[in-house]
């Protein structure tokens, strides 16, 4: 209870500073806005002084900070995120749309990251120094260092355009999740599995390992009573970490496979200069933060209570 | 713990992989660069042309000769300040209603009163008349029926809209009619049982927003979409040898130039202009950069038709006499290679956009070209708007941008807008009073093939903008479907024409 109190004030903390924060970097680009948000609705051929004088009519852009500011706050505390400078729409439609396709597609990259990571980090920490382990460090430390664009190309390149098995891009049917959340899974997992890895191999260095197997447990049996809780805490924690690298993933691969996520969409804001968009991808972002870590706090805490106040 | 944990996510991604069955294709998949913002015919209207859902009044066809749209024909009044355009019949919306004059008249108020071609007409009065619509103007402008062919003019149903004039729906007259709007990326739609004309052969059709040109190209090539849309010029290359796909090009009234500031202290006197325009290699650039076999030689490319002019001086690369002209400018080499003059150094910033991929990579190349002969150029690739908005202010030195003479297909509308004397895509801190006469009188529908030319001919002297190259419109249209033609009006995809090769 202490924690989800502390976790709520964490979260009210974020809203207020990812708000005051992104209102004072919108304010602070160089270029004026109604200019940039006439750009981004009628496009580089259309974007004339009619239409940025449109735009600024319309908006009753380029008032003083402050009442603005004021505005921008009060209507956070009445979840009230108004409506997208560019397409007109409510804030709040466009982000629950695509909150959700980015969502599923970072579900997805978990998944898949945790369906290859470690099991294998498993099995090389359960023979440190074997060929797996060695073998392991060097395909993950490999698939680490390629960004995640190009991760993106050269699958694209092998699974769409050489063999034909998979949409290049696009949204919608379940199919086209599969490549960008691989794409994004194996970063993860190249980092999971070297979790895994370390906290097996470490666990099974234990004494309380040793005996369990003294005792006359299989190795399977030691594994799945004793091995597997212990990986799990320092794994679900650092998951927690991920999300963050998930999150700067997602924004990339969202613009090459043409993904209608909130990644694609924030940079889209930022550069038409949607300031509602840009808050309230921010601090949909932000608070997902809070939660995910909430989440992960509770699962650690359950399968770990030693540590539980 | 774990393994518990992984059982519903291997449902979910069993689900996720294989829940939706590979579908059998009897759609036409259209990827293309444009974001779908909205409804709304201003911001997103030329989606919903190009996808054969919305229609004008008045049609183009590729040479730019305007046919019947939705109005069968059209009259002007002999002092050219009263234009008349009788409507088809029997043409239904989407939602079934019939177009009536006075929803036409409803559709083209609305688009007057926001930023678009028709705003800038001199309106005095849109009204209906029986089966027509009457549309009074303060002077004539003998372009209007080209204006009326723009898509921010689209016809759309008055249920459209909503009390704010904003577009809520999009209830068209067109072939197709949308059964699925998800902005920003996609659409779907399907013919349109009651439509005036003839029926499409393919049954539906969807749209795709993908703003990567790598990825587009490589949608073609494994065969997610049918029709790709605008490919970058090293995709053309390699598409070109693939069987899967076709790649069509024709030639479109854009042209990649340079917008010059003519009031900058350096950049004031046509010779030093022209001394620009001298340094830059242009078959180069198209060759390396674009693919295109040859450069541009003066602003309106071929396409334009009568607006090109053969009898004018091709601008040429010949880098002596360029620094010859500099000379006589006083301009003179300083010590680290860059022109001094009463010690300030010939340095400029030229603005650009990424939106079209190829104007950064030709900026970098431009920068190389012009230190050759000792000009100092900065880039700064930012957002579109800095171009015009850099030229209110008077702050923009050089743009590099791509302008298309197209927007309404008649090109006089782009000619007045930017060398009239000036425009914000246009030329910056120049005047010739000959040309802004002989544009007025174009427009008002008294002038000749002749004048057209003398406007090439003032622009080539001049060059308030220096061209670089036309460009070429691609595009890639799978294998096995027949009937593609690329518009170069840029105003229709011609799905409605496709179909499936037996």
């Amino acid at each position: 209870m202490n924690m989800l109190i502390s976790r709520l004030i964490q979260a009210a903390t974020v809203a207020l500073l990812v708000g005051a924060a992104t209102f004072a970097m919108m304010r602070s680009l160089p270029g004026d806005a109604a200019w940039r948000i006439a750009a981004g609705r009628y496009g580089y051929d259309n974007v004339n002084t009619a239409a940025a004088d449109a735009v600024r009519e319309e908006l009753g852009l380029g008032g003083h900070w402050f009442p603005a500011f004021v505005q921008w706050m009060g209507d956070l505390l009445r979840f009230d995120f108004g409506v997208s400078l560019v397409s007109g729409q409510p804030v709040i439609a466009e982000i629950g749309h695509q909150l959700g396709a980015s969502l599923w597609l970072a579900l997805a990259a978990i998944g898949l990251s945790l369906l290859i990571g470690p099991p294998l980090g498993i099995l090389a920490g359960l023979r440190p120094g074997g060929w797996l382990d060695r073998g392991l460090l060097v395909v993950s430390t490999g698939v680490k260092a390629i960004p995640q664009f190009l991760m993106a190309l050269i699958l694209i390149l092998i699974l769409s355009v050489q063999f034909g098995w998979l949409p290049a891009a696009g949204y919608g049917a379940g199919r086209h999740f599969i490549l960008p959340a691989l794409a994004l899974a194996l970063g993860l997992a190249a980092v999971n599995a070297r979790i895994a890895r370390d906290a097996m191999a470490s666990i099974a260095a234990m004494p309380f390992y040793q005996f369990a197997q003294w005792k006359g447990l299989s190795r399977r049996q030691v594994l799945w009573r004793h091995g597997l809780r212990n990986v799990s805490v320092p794994l679900l924690t650092y998951l927690g970490l991920q999300f963050v690298m998930l999150v700067e993933g997602v924004v990339v691969i969202e613009s090459i496979v043409g993904w209608p996520g909130i990644g694609h969409a924030l940079v889209h804001a930022v550069f038409a200069r949607d300031v509602p968009m840009v808050q309230g991808t921010a601090l949909m972002l932000g608070l997902g933060f809070v939660l995910v870590n909430a989440l992960i706090d509770l699962a650690v805490t359950r399968i770990d209570p030693r540590g539980a106040r | 713990m774990m393994i518990l944990l992984k059982r519903p996510l291997v449902a979910a991604l069993f689900v996720l992989s294989f829940g939706a069955p590979a579908l059998a294709d009897n759609r036409i998949d259209v990827a293309a660069p444009f974001e779908i913002q909205s409804p709304e015919p201003s911001t997103s209207g030329h989606i919903f042309m190009r996808m054969g859902i919305s229609e004008t009044l008045v049609d183009a066809d590729p040479q730019g000769r305007l046919l019947p749209g939705l109005a069968t024909d059209w009259h002007v009044s002999d002092d050219g300040l009263t234009w008349r355009f009788n409507l088809r019949e029997d043409v239904l919306f989407h939602d079934g209603s019939a177009m009536s004059a006075a929803a036409v008249v409803n559709a083209l108020e609305i688009a007057k009163g926001k930023p678009g071609p028709i705003s800038g007409l001199p309106i005095a009065a849109i009204t209906a008349d029986q089966d027509a619509v009457v549309i009074t103007l303060t002077e004539p402008r003998a372009a209007l029926p080209a204006f009326l062919a723009e898509s921010r003019g689209q016809i759309l149903a008055p249920a459209a809209y909503g009390p704010d004039g904003q577009a809520v729906a999009v209830i068209g007259t067109g072939p197709y009619q949308i059964t699925e709007l998800t902005p920003p990326l996609s659409l779907r739609a399907t013919a349109f049982a009651d439509y005036w004309g003839e029926q499409p052969h393919v049954p539906d059709v969807s749209y795709t927003a993908v703003s990567r040109a790598e990825t587009r190209a490589l949608m073609a090539e494994s065969g997610d979409a049918d029709f790709v849309f605008n490919l970058d010029p090293a995709s053309v290359t390699r598409l070109s040898q693939s069987d899967a796909v076709q790649v069509m090009s024709v030639a479109i009234p854009r042209t990649l130039l340079i917008k010059v500031n003519a009031a900058h202290p350096f950049l004031n006197t046509p010779q030093t202009r022209q001394a620009l325009s001298l340094a830059i290699d242009r078959a180069g650039i198209a060759q390396a950069v674009l693919r295109y076999p040859e450069g541009a030689d003066q602003l309106f490319p071929p396409a334009m038709g009568v607006w090109h002019n053969d009898d004018i001086d091709p601008l040429q690369y010949d880098i002596d006499a360029a620094q010859a002209l500099l000379a006589e400018q006083g301009w003179t080499p300083g010590a680290d290679g860059i022109l001094a003059r009463d010690g300030q150094r010939f340095a400029l910033t030229l603005t650009t956009y990424p939106d079209r991929p190829e104007l950064p990579l030709v900026a970098a190349v431009l920068e190389q070209q012009l230190r050759a002969i000792g000009v100092d150029m900065t880039i700064n690739s930012t957002n579109s708007s800095e171009i015009p908005a850099g030229h209110q202010a008077g702050t923009l030195e050089l743009g590099l941008l791509a302008r298309n003479f197209a927007l309404i297909p008649d090109p006089i509308g782009t000619v007045l807008s930017d060398f009239a004397p000036t425009g914000d895509w246009g030329a910056m801190g120049w005047d010739s009073p000959e040309l802004v006469n002989l544009a007025r009188t174009l427009a008002r529908g008294d002038g000749t093939d002749a004048d057209r030319a003398r406007i090439g001919a003032i622009l080539q002297a001049e060059l308030p903008v220096i061209p670089i190259a036309w460009y070429q419109q691609t595009l890639a249209v799978k294998s096995g479907i027949e009937g593609a033609v690329i518009d170069p009006w840029e105003r229709n995809f011609g799905l409605a024409g496709l179909r499936f090769a037996q």
